[in-house]
């Protein structure tokens, strides 16, 4: 099986050269159709009638205590009600995406809404009944819930996407002597990844072999997550999960939906489904954390940074030890010698923390790109001059060099599209009636992460292509670009491709996460692309490299003879892994980008409307400029609901959940949501795959919610640090310097 | 949600024969009482569709409207006599939920639909006295942020959700309503209660009785009107605070006005004092700062809303402002 590590940077490669014509191009959804005529299934509308059962979770009344009792009684005589699974043993919430299992209760309520019975009848509606039926009995224990009140005792976690604490040099030292110095604390609240499509799994039984339709991000992971939950083989159970409605990380770890139809299913020996409600949803997979940062910046007179520093807090869940990587980003996004970095981890009795889109970046660029505004403003500087005049040359943490780095450019394209020249520097310097109009911007960044994974090519005797691999597309565009991949190493029209996703007994991908799925993904499509090019090489008697494969034909030299006659009734098929290796540790890598925000301040009410925004993003080759271009829409959505109105509201005196629903726990609509610019500079950065190309998907969201209250800020004067910036957070600030009235 | 059975009735009459019952609820569109339902919230065992009522707009001679219970919200909104007559309905209306819960939401429905109040819906982990008579409020202490400044009461500080019904009580408009002792109409304004010791009681109705029809009186000075509702995002999310007024002004006096607040208190505000206080006075930003602080001398905000007695007052002056400003 042709493997290839990521060790060094690839030469010119078929994607360059593009005979086929198809990489980068901005073509349509691969599954779009389907999708929109209602005919791509999520996993609750995979099985339908005779002997199918529902299961509905039952969920904890209180956030904090010990089960006494669950009475069952009532709803086990409720008409169609069939079983009630109780028990300790059943999973509380979603598994962590690095553990090898969900939690379990043991009898005790570590959380508000946490599972703890599935009621499953012959219909929805009764099981629902029956689930409003159960009455639980439970002694309730004062629990913590406040991340403030919990700061002093936040500990120092063990590492995780990164290191708790980085240092370089001298900070605390640097700062006190720095000439300019910035000192703010920022707060972000707890979020949640509201996916369109809530949790749902469909589970059934054949002998010793499972087979659960469910939607989830990483099919391998959670193909042996969901094994070790109900104590078997991995080989004994089978995840499907083609087509996924939204994840944003909210479903890389195995949901608890899950586990309850799989051991419900085996004991009544039916078929059965459960879905999480939308209010569930919020309670029991999973929650972004609610963050405390303090930002430091010293610089010289002329806007050098001196000593920067990022000290962050945040919460999970008793035992479980994931802490969001705030500083990912500050540890190599500006300049400066003496570095502090640091990460502290308090337990709440509340939902676990997990990732969500652009995990890091996309709360703690909120803090660093908010004070990069504030530092500039006391230099006298324009905000891009000031992070010009701070832009390092290699990696500021090791000096390592960087692989690609163009956050330069993006600043200067997006300037000069944007009209950046026509700011005024000084806030409330424009109005239009009752609405102050100012424009910001911020720095984008992203890790780069690489992740093993494994695809299948076949090429079929009559000229097509079928690539098969568990990856997954949750809405990102995973099999579109797959299918160009395999198209343009195989010169076929899209039409002659296949691909197959979502499905656990295809080889194993990367899965969905962390925005390397289209580089790693992709990569191995390409590997195995190539095991079948060399292949064809020798069926027409020539090198590889003297090759070219372009609409169904094989050229080399003056011959050209059609793949169907090349293949001469044969199958071929390859299979391609992809492991990142030494180029990803022997240079920093990076997306990068910025945003640009224009707003509006109503000067009465202090509502805030975003009137345009752009963003200019660099993440290597482009491999498709349309689901690019969508993906970096849906990241500045996200950014503008971070900046504007999304917050998981938790009671801190009980630890209840209060807007687990779409209507009040706020994602921007449609009204909130203006034209949105989109800039893609194409590169290629050889030392981050095959493909050339580096993480997109989550590159949008980083940064974004700082342009927008940079912008909030250049329009009225209010600077807000405790997000998102609802109304009556500007307006405070509008009464004290003085609005209309 | 429990077992159920469903009827569709004929006409009134008709609905308020099954509505007799005990347990029964009226169905309009549903986008209420059933997330209701759902959520645990309402547990009725008969549901009457009375859909089937009057979806008329009758215009009067004299320039009011009769509108049928049944009308739904978007034919209200887009009606044309709405429109020119009494803009700030059709404004209300259109600034509440989606185009889609308002081709559904009858007339009959938007009246009575209820609180918003996350402790109300949270049935399993939260009390409420709306919901459960006596076992206390947990929004009184708790994130009522969205909640009442006005004519709260230490059992309850919900407040009513409805952005038209502001609008209508503004526009002097009241409720026609049939039960089996006969007919009643109710002024709007008296139609919904303040909370006092009992929130479970939302208004006036007693059970089993039916709205048949909302009345609008003639109002001239309405065709100069307007609804401003301010809310955490650009569409669908409920007032914090919203503002219908009326305005009409003669040689920089005001003549007349109508003034009402929504996301305010448990029922839709009219700003009487407010009222009371700008009649021939100045049309006059210190005038209205003066009428909006008449108004909010009595509000009493919790924890985490004071910013809505500031915001009331600004945009209040603001939308009278605006008003006064077009006319001249
Ligand atoms: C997500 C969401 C957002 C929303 N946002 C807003 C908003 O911003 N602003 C706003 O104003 N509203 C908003 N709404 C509420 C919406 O306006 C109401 O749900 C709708 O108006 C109710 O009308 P309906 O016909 O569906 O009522 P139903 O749900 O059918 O009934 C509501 C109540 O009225 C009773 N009833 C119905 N008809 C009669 C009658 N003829 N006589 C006596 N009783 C009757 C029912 O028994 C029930 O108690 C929102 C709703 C949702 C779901």
């Amino acid at each position: 099986m042709p493997t290839h590590v990521m060790n060094e940077a690839l030469g010119e490669t078929r994607l360059d050269k593009g005979a086929q014509g198809l990489i980068g191009k901005p073509l349509d959804r691969y599954e779009g159709r389907l999708k929109v005529t209602g005919k791509a299934p999520y996993a609750y509308e995979t099985r339908h009638g005779e002997g199918v059962a529902y299961g509905v979770v039952v969920t904890a009344p209180v956030a904090k205590g010990k089960v006494v009792s669950i009475d069952t009684l009532k709803a086990f005589s409720s008409p169609g009600v069939i079983h009630v699974l109780t028990g300790d043993n059943l999973p509380t919430n979603s598994a962590q995406p690095s553990g090898d299992k969900p939690a379990i209760g043991g009898g005790q309520i570590h959380f508000y809404g946490q599972v703890l019975a599935l009621v499953v009848a012959d219909s929805f509606e009764a099981a629902r009944h029956g689930a409003s039926l159960v009455t639980v009995e439970c002694e309730t224990r004062e629990g913590r819930y406040d991340l403030d009140a919990e700061r002093p005792n936040a500990k120092v976690p063990p590492p995780g996407n990164m290191p708790p604490d980085t240092a370089r040099g001298d900070f605390e030292r640097a700062f006190a002597e720095a000439e300019v110095k910035l000192d703010e604390t920022y707060r972000t609240p707890s979020q949640s990844h509201s996916a369109m499509e809530p949790h749902a799994a469909v589970a059934e039984w054949q002998g010793g072999q499972l087979t659960v339709h469910t939607s989830c991000q990483l099919v391998g992971d959670n193909t042996r997550q969901l094994a070790a939950a109900l104590g078997i083989k991995p080989d004994k159970v089978r995840i499907l999960t083609p087509y996924i409605g939204g994840g944003f990380g909210g479903k890389l770890g195995i949901g608890p939906e899950a586990v309850l139809a799989a051991m419900v299913a085996k004991e009544i020996g039916r078929p059965v489904k459960v879905a999480l409600t939308r209010q569930q949803v919020y309670q029991v997979t999973s929650r972004r954390t609610d963050t405390i940062q303090r930002v430091r910046i010293g610089a010289t007179r002329d806007g050098r940074i001196t000593a920067i520093g990022h000290e962050s807090w945040c919460s999970n869940m008793a035992g479980d030890d994931y802490f969001e990587p705030i500083g990912l980003s500050t540890v190599f996004l500006y300049a400066g010698e003496n570095r502090l970095i640091t990460h502290r981890l308090a337990e709440l009795d509340v939902l676990m923390a997990s990732a969500m889109r652009a995990p890091g970046e996309a709360v703690g660029m909120l803090a660093l790109e908010n004070a990069m505004d504030e530092m500039a403003e006391k230099l006298g500087l324009d905000p891009i001059e000031f992070r010009k005049r701070n832009e390092p040359d290699r990696n500021p943490e090791d000096d390592k060099p960087f692989s690609s780095r163009h956050l330069i450019e993006c600043m200067e394209e997006g300037a000069r599209r944007f009209g950046w020249s026509e700011r005024e520097a000084r806030p409330r310097a424009r109005q239009e009636g009752d609405w102050l109009i100012g424009i910001g911007m911020a720095a984008a960044s992203r890790k780069n992460l690489l992740a093993q994974s494994s695809a299948e090519v076949r090429l079929e005797p009559d000229g097509r292509a079928i690539v098969l691999t568990d990856m997954t597309d949750i809405g990102t565009g995973s099999y579109t670009i797959l299918a160009q991949t395999a198209g343009e190493m195989l010169g076929l029209p899209m039409d002659r491709i296949t691909v197959l996703l979502g499905d656990s007994a295809l080889p194993e991908s990367s899965g969905s996460g962390g925005s390397f799925g289209a580089a790693s993904a992709g990569s191995s499509v390409y590997i195995a692309c190539e095991a079948l090019i060399e292949r064809l090489a020798r069926k027409m008697d020539c090198a590889a490299e003297d090759l070219t494969l372009k609409d169904g034909t094989a050229v080399a030299g003056n011959r050209q003879v059609p793949l169907v006659e090349l293949l001469a009734g044969e199958a071929l098929s390859a299979e391609g892994t992809l492991q990142p290796g030494n180029a990803t540790k022997d240079h920093h890598q990076a997306s990068y980008g910025a945003h640009f925000c224009e707003v509006a301040v109503n000067a009465v009410t202090g509502e805030t409307r975003v009137r345009r925004m752009l963003s200019v993003c660099e993440a290597g080759r482009i491999l498709n400029a349309k689901t690019a271009r969508s993906q970096c829409l849906g990241g500045m959505i996200f950014g503008i609901g971070t900046a504007l109105t999304e917050e998981l509201v938790i009671d801190d005196r009980n630890g209840l959940l209060v807007n687990h629903d779409l209507a009040e726990y706020h994602v921007p609509v449609n009204a909130d949501v203006p034209q949105l610019d989109v800039v893609l500079l194409d590169k290629v950065d050889r030392l981050a795959s095959p493909m050339a190309s580096k993480g997109l998907g989550e590159l949008g969201i980083s940064g974004a919610g700082a342009a927008v209250t940079n912008a909030i800020y250049n329009a009225c004067g209010v600077r807000v640090r405790d997000y998102p910036a609802t109304l009556d957070k500007v307006l405070e600030g509008l009464a004290e310097g003085g609005g209309r009235q | 949600m429990n077992p159920f059975s469903y009827s569709r009735a004929a006409g009134a009459a008709d609905a308020i024969r099954l509505g007799a019952v005990a347990g029964t609820k009226y169905l309009g569109g549903g986008t209420n009482l059933v997330d209701l339902m759902r959520e645990g919230a309402e547990h009725p065992e008969a549901l009457v569709d009375v859909t089937a009522l009057s979806r008329e707009i009758e215009e009067r001679e004299d320039g009011g409207l009769m509108i049928g219970a049944a009308v739904r919200n978007t034919a209200l909104a887009e009606h044309r006599a709405v429109r020119q007559r009494y803009p700030m309905l059709s404004r209300a209306i259109l600034a509440g939920a989606s185009a889609q819960i308002r081709n559904m939401a009858t007339i009959g429905g938007n009246l009575l639909q209820r609180t918003r109040c996350t402790y109300f819906y949270d049935g399993e982990g939260s009390r409420c006295n709306k919901r459960e008579p006596g076992q206390g409020c947990d929004a009184i202490d708790g994130f009522n942020r969205n909640h009442a400044i006005l004519g709260a009461s230490p059992a309850c500080v919900a407040t009513h959700p409805s952005d038209m019904c502001v609008a209508l009580a503004a526009l002097d408009a009241s409720v026609h309503i049939e039960g089996r002792s006969g007919k009643r109409s109710v002024p709007l304004v008296e139609l919904h209660r303040l909370p006092d010791g009992r929130p479970d009681l939302d208004t006036v109705l007693e059970p089993g009785e039916l709205i048949t029809a909302i009345e609008l009186p003639a109002l001239p000075l309405a065709s100069r009107s307007t609804y401003r509702k301010v809310r955490d995002r650009a569409s669908y999310a409920f007032a914090l605070v919203s503002v219908a007024a009326a305005l009409e002004v003669e040689s920089g006096t005001v003549k007349d006005v109508r003034l009402a607040l929504g996301g305010v208190a448990h029922k839709p505000w009219r700003a009487w004092r407010a009222e009371e206080a700008l009649r021939g006075q100045p049309a006059s930003e210190d005038a209205f700062r003066a009428a909006a602080e008449a108004e909010l001398a009595d509000a009493s905000p919790l924890k985490d809303n004071a910013f809505k007695v500031e915001l009331a007052r600004r945009t209040i002056v603001a939308v009278l402002g605006d008003l006064a400003g077009a006319g001249r």
